[in-house]
């Protein structure tokens, strides 16, 4: 493989979040190295999504610290993330219903648009060129998924599989350093999921995105991901190399029941 | 023929002042899925304002009689709108972010109540009257092939046209730029537009912006007519059929839908109301919008509702 795996981009210390009183996540602290795929896994309910959404800004933490490239989260919030670099999918996709593929894919390039209000509503020569370049970017993605033919579908008509592409399309469009990907892969059949890991493995290594993913179907994760994080009931009970986590006897008795 | 002729574009006249209004709705539920219910507000508060300054400020600056003083109140007017849009994004939108679009419909609610009363306490609660300079005098087109000819009200003709202007400006707005894309966004998913970097705050502000400067041309062009009431706070019970037919996600279906509303009360008045003893206009258009809430909820031009199950 071409990538290598560098530094902590991103480093979580002793993050507890609580819901009045229901922890859901207790002192957990891991870290994530720039271009590797890092999985989170643990039964229902254990805090996966949670962690994700903490990394994403839409909870903030009311213990620990996350720091980013150095620098640490401070009144984090999902605009703030968005500029920082981190793109995300949803466990149940929150595409733009209304709108067609293209569409939902310019609205990931919102960020780097830098014509104002006025220039757009005149079609001026500088948003006129922004627009062009900015298409050509969102089409490269289409090219990318291989979406090619369903890129003026209003995505509400598209079958499930396909609007979890589009999805991670708009996630691309951003062109993120860190992606995270909140099931990509639940309520897909075998050959959706083979297309999915592949493109999943490619914007790794073509990229080189780093990608933090949860996900339920144990095989794949085993397979693409080079470091698993394991939480159960809110704690961390185990992390490590795909083959250490599988023989990890706290990650066998939570997922299997304790067999003591 | 004449006569029919004259009904026709007397209808599409009043149908456009409707759309106005109803065009208020369909911006910000396009732009935050939330149904306004102060839109109505939103016009008597603009009305009011432009009423007052248009006394006030050529008596300040000594511009009494010019339309440079009219134009200053317009300004202002508009300018007060803005505050108005970031005072209700500041105060009430900034606090709602992913709520139940049930919250955010009983937080316009109170949007209505406050601007009715801060609207009367700030310019007044008597009748005040707008005059924008737009002339009242009637004029006969093509009286070489009518009898009579046909006889048009200036003043409905250019706000019509106005109308239509502001239509075209705002379906360019919203299909073909970034911000427009960024509000259509919004109004489908919060959590996902603020994900992927749209700042929803901005979004907000400007699209309550906008609808109050369209609730201002509404406002100035109705007040002009009716002069300005608390009644007419009202008009926006008129524009309800109006959105409901035309589709409430779709800027043209607001015009068409006002304009057939408009049409429909006045021909329906003027050849069926006879039959049954007058007074369809009041009723007319809401029980075309039933009918249409039965047979096609999403209007004329609303995209298709469809789920997934």
């Amino acid at each position: 493989m071409s990538r290598q795996i560098g530094e902590v981009v991103l480093d979580l210390k002793q993050v507890s979040l609580s819901f009045g009183g229901v922890k859901a996540l207790t002192g957990i602290s891991f870290d994530v190295r720039e271009h590797e795929i890092r999985a989170i896994i643990g039964p229902n309910g254990a805090g996966k999504s949670s962690m994700l959404n903490v990394i994403n800004g839409v909870y903030r933490p009311q213990e620990g610290e996350i720091i980013l490239r150095g620098q640490r989260f401070t009144k984090m919030n999902p605009y703030k993330a968005a500029q920082a670099g981190i793109s995300r999918t949803f466990q149940n996709i929150a595409l733009f219903k209304g709108m067609n593929v293209i569409d939902n894919l310019m609205t990931g390039r919102n960020l780097k648009i830098r014509s104002n209000l006025i220039q757009q509503a005149f079609w001026w020569g500088p948003a006129r060129r922004e627009e062009l370049e900015h298409r050509a970017k969102v089409e490269e993605v289409i090219d990318f998924l291989e979406i090619q033919h369903i890129r003026k579908t209003p995505v509400g008509r598209l079958p499930y599989g396909l609007q979890k592409r589009v999805d991670l399309g708009r996630a691309l469009a951003m062109e993120p350093s860190i992606l995270l990907l909140d099931e990509p892969m639940a309520g897909m059949n075998v050959e959706e999921k083979q297309d999915m890991c592949r493109f999943i493995l490619d914007v790794n290594d073509q990229f080189g995105t780093t990608i933090v993913l949860i996900e339920h179907d144990m095989a794949v994760v085993m397979d693409i991901s080079d470091r698993v994080v394991v939480l159960d009931y809110g704690k961390k009970i185990g992390d490590g190399d795909p083959d250490a986590v599988r023989n990890n006897p706290d990650v066998i008795s939570a997922y299997l029941g304790a067999s003591h | 023929m004449g006569f029919f002729l004259e009904t026709l574009i007397g209808g599409l006249m009043a149908g456009m002042l409707y759309s106005l209004v109803a065009l208020g709705f369909v911006l910000i539920f396009k732009a935050s899925g939330v149904f306004n219910f102060a839109q109505g507000a939103m016009v008597l508060f603009a009305a009011l304002a432009m009423a007052r300054f248009a006394e006030w400020i050529p008596g300040w600056f000594g511009l009494e009689g010019s339309y440079l003083g009219t134009a200053a109140a317009f300004v202002v007017a508009g300018a007060l709108m803005f505050v108005v849009a970031w005072l209700i994004e500041r105060l009430v939108l900034r606090h709602l972010v992913n709520q139940e679009g049930a919250t955010l419909l009983m937080a316009t609610l109170g949007i209505a109540y406050v601007l009715e009363g801060v609207g009367s306490s700030l310019f007044g609660s008597s009748i005040y009257t707008i005059d924008v300079g737009m002339p009242k005098d009637p004029v006969f087109l093509f009286e070489g092939t009518f009898a009579g000819g046909l006889l048009i009200n200036k003043e409905d003709f250019i706000a019509a046209l106005i109308a239509a202007v502001l239509v075209g400006l705002l379906t360019l707005f919203f299909q073909k730029t970034t911000t427009g894309r960024a509000l259509r966004a919004v109004a489908d998913d919060h959590q996902a537009a603020q994900s992927i970097g749209i700042p929803l705050n901005r979004i907000w502000v400007i699209v309550w912006c906008v609808a109050g400067l369209v609730a201002l041309v509404a406002g100035v062009i109705w007040g002009s007519k009716l002069g300005v009431q608390f009644s007419l706070s009202t008009v926006a019970l008129r524009a309800l059929p109006v959105v409901i037919l035309g589709g409430l996600t779709s800027v043209p279906g607001a015009i068409i839908g006002g304009l057939i509303i408009g049409v429909g009360e006045k021909l329906s008045e003027v050849y069926i109301g006879p039959m049954v003893g007058g007074g369809i206009e009041i009723w007319f258009a809401y029980v075309l919008a039933l009918v249409f809430l039965l047979f096609r909820p999403q209007g004329l031009f609303g995209e298709k509702i469809i789920d997934r199950v």
